[in-house]
């Protein structure tokens, strides 16, 4: 079953995958191409410029998006995310991660009522928050929050 | 004269304590009366039935193990099991000062009371005691929680061989699995496939594959026990891949996921288990926390942080309550959980953590003619007397052992070192005062798939650096952030802890004689047992061998203590 997803997965290649998702609307073209990235968002150098860039304002703490991180990281180069929304008509999910010297790792724009939920791997060079920021249709901001620690490692029982 | 029983017993320790040839066995027997017999003679409650281990760190033999003299809890764990140690554990479990239990569970006069009361473990005595058991409670489970194919000479020079056949033959029907990943992940599935299919289940729900998370190993079995159906979910050390060599499981990926764990235990109750276990070795702080937060679980049988805990925890979570029990070390224990369900339901249980005192339980002969089979070719190498130890050796604590500092010793002296680092493992026999250290000895201490021992420069700011990432290690406030094992060890370097400071600020006064560690100074540091791949440098048991070989007579040691703040009056120090 493995092997199988893993061949299939091989020979459709990276290109493929984003045509699929492209297909099932999941991605506007714009995104892929990146061409309305807002620059100044990703540019910022800590969470309240990110935010700000990002027009979220009266952000609000939600507990209906779920985090799933590592308690502590395995590699601070990778570390494996995945952000989920319940809130009703989430239009974009994005990461940040508040030591980060640009906190804003990605932002995701899900159209056409595609399931809000997404996984990535960002790159932490420290013990930091990881926080997932929501936006809705009606341009309402929630936000969620959870530590990931980085350590050196060893020494083990 | 009249003499009642106590005053006869308190004559018989003493005397024993004072070196008369006291049979330890008539000791035992008289101490407890009936109460030994009822030891080993458990009743049967119930209907269901665990036995575990845990963390035998690959010990065939008896040996002797003291428990720790610092243990200590901090934020909500201060104060609670398994944070008690001396005789606050005493006290706490209603455990009778000098009795074979308080020698079993705690540091308290170990030297004296070993004599008395003799090794500990060893898998002949434990045979005997598990075939015991099954025989009043047929259908019992035998659940090893891991840390069992590493921790001696043979079983690293097997790569696990020995004791993954020694696991055969007592009869363990399901492990989770630590150290064992760190013989790799070839040889894991080679031994997986191989050796314990059909025989073993190797559990974890926890291991899965970097790429796509697929489950590596099975994460629950299902059994019918006495017309029960019971379900024993395995949980592998969450930070295998961060406290070990990160090479040695390149495509393996752990974690607590307690979000997993929850879905595990809904599709086990969905299959119809009344009973659900989980074998964890998540370390006894995760294992009460991870209590807290999935229902469903009834009992969590625990290991990793090798506490000996007499009774159980009993946590409350939004499901109902969930027992944590934690089985202690180098199979000197043995845990003995009965349930009664009937209409469906738990009615009720019974638990009890049996010491294994070898003098008390007959080695069981086709397992001592195994363990003899598997030493012959070694036993030269095995046996050789390197020296004679004047004091206790032991390993446990929370900041440093006298056999750690013996290590240290060795490698700041051979290695030409200002400043020694010795990991904080929990695992590794102890030795009594006069007692040779054997070969094995040191291997009981050192055998790991990385020995390399090295001398580093490292500035001020790195040794700082490395000391706060294990301090909070330890001692950070969330238990899913700890590693469970103890802080480094460190010679040469004296320091000053505050546990209950945050990360980066608990490590203050490090100096070396009087002068202060300075930041940007560049200091030699040895050490042993690197994660980074590459690696390179003599193993660590030759280095302590040849300077034990050198010494033939090694005085007591003084662990190196760093001053402690804040800790007075904590429970967790004996």
């Amino acid at each position: 079953m493995d092997a199988l997803r893993r061949t299939l997965l091989k020979g459709a290649g990276a290109t493929g995958a984003i045509a699929a998702a492209m297909a099932a609307g999941v991605l506007r073209p714009s995104q892929v191409l990146a061409a309305d990235i807002n620059r100044a968002a990703f540019e910022a150098k800590d969470i309240a410029g990110a935010l700000k860039a990002a027009g979220a304002t009266n952000v609000a703490d939600s507990t209906a998006i779920a985090i799933k991180a590592p308690d502590i990281a395995e590699n601070g180069a990778v570390v494996p995310i995945e952000i989920s929304s319940s809130l009703p008509n989430t239009v974009s999910l994005s990461v940040l991660v508040d030591k980060n010297p640009f906190p804003l790792t990605s932002s995701f724009e899900f159209a056409n009522g595609a399931v809000p939920e997404m996984s990535l791997r960002v790159k932490m060079g420290q013990t930091a928050m990881v926080e997932a920021l929501a936006r809705t249709a009606d341009g309402k901001h929630f936000i969620a929050k959870k530590e990931v620690k980085v350590t050196v490692g060893g020494c083990g029982g | 004269m009249s003499m009642n029983r106590r005053e006869f017993l308190q004559l018989l320790a003493a005397a024993s304590a004072a070196g008369f040839a006291l049979d330890s066995r008539e000791l035992l027997a008289a101490q407890g009366g009936p109460r030994v017999d009822g030891l080993y003679g458990l009743p049967r409650f119930g209907n269901v039935h665990f036995l575990h281990f845990t963390d035998c760190h690959a010990q065939l033999l008896p040996i002797y193990f003291r428990e720790p003299n610092v243990n200590l809890g901090i934020g909500a764990a201060a104060g609670k099991a398994p944070h008690l140690v001396g005789e606050h554990l005493l006290k706490a479990f209603g455990i009778k000062p000098r009795s074979s239990e308080a020698h079993a569970f705690t540091c308290l006069d170990f030297a004296e009371a070993s004599k008395t009361y003799g090794k500990v473990g060893g898998f002949a005595h434990l045979a005997t005691l598990v075939k015991r058991l099954r025989a009043s409670r047929p259908g019992a489970l035998l659940l090893d929680g891991g840390d069992t194919w590493q921790g001696s000479a043979t079983a690293l020079w097997s790569r696990g061989q020995d004791m993954v056949d020694a696991c055969k033959l007592l009869g363990v029907d399901m492990m989770t699995p630590h150290w064992e990943l760190t013989y790799g992940a070839e040889r894991v599935k080679e031994i997986v496939e191989k050796d314990l299919k059909g025989k073993m289940e190797f559990l974890a729900q926890n291991i899965k594959t970097t790429d796509f998370g697929d489950a590596v190993f099975q994460p629950y079995a299902m059994r019918e026990m006495n017309g029960v159906p019971v379900a024993v979910i395995g949980q592998g050390f969450p930070y295998t891949p961060i406290a070990n060599p990160r090479y040695l499981i390149p495509d393996w990926t752990m974690g607590i996921q307690d979000e997993d764990m929850q879905k595990v235990v809904n599709e086990a109750r969905g299959k119809g288990a009344q009973v659900v276990v989980v074998l964890s070795h998540n370390g006894m702080d995760v294992d009460l926390k991870m209590a807290s937060r999935v229902t469903g679980i009834d009992a969590i049988l625990g290991g990793h942080t090798h506490d000996g805990v007499p009774a159980p925890s009993v946590v409350k979570n939004a499901g109902g309550r969930t027992l944590v029990m934690n089985s202690g070390s180098n199979g000197k224990f043995l845990s003995v959980l009965d349930f009664d369900v009937r209409g469906g339901k738990i009615q009720g249980f019974r638990y009890k953590l049996l010491p294994v005192f070898a003098n008390l339980l007959p080695a069981d002969a086709e397992m001592a003619a195994f363990i003899d089979k598997v030493r012959a070719p070694h036993r030269a190498k095995l046996e050789e007397k390197l020296a004679v130890s004047e004091g206790l050796l032991y390993r446990r604590g929370n900041f440093n052992g006298s056999w750690d500092q013996l290590i240290l010793d060795a490698l700041m002296e051979t290695k030409g070192a200002q400043i020694a680092f010795s990991p904080g493992f929990r695992w590794g026999t102890s030795i009594l005062p006069g007692q040779a250290i054997t070969f094995e000895h040191v291997m009981d201490q050192t055998a790991i798939t990385y020995p390399y021992s090295t001398l580093t420069d490292m500035s001020g700011a790195t040794i700082k650096d490395i000391l706060e990432d294990v301090c909070d290690n330890l001692f950070n406030a969330d238990p899913y952030k700890q590693q469970g094992g103890d802080m480094v060890r460190v010679g040469g370097m004296r320091y000053t802890c505050d546990p209950n400071a945050a990360m980066g600020s608990r490590i203050r006064d490090m100096r070396l004689g009087d002068a202060p560690i300075e930041a940007n100074k560049t200091y030699k540091v040895a050490g042993w047992a690197p994660v980074a791949e590459g690696a390179q440098g003599e193993p660590v048991w030759d280095v302590v061998a040849t300077w034990l070989r050198d010494k033939k007579t090694v005085a007591p040691r003084k662990p190196n203590m760093p001053k402690l703040v804040g800790m007075a009056g904590n429970p967790g120090i004996a």
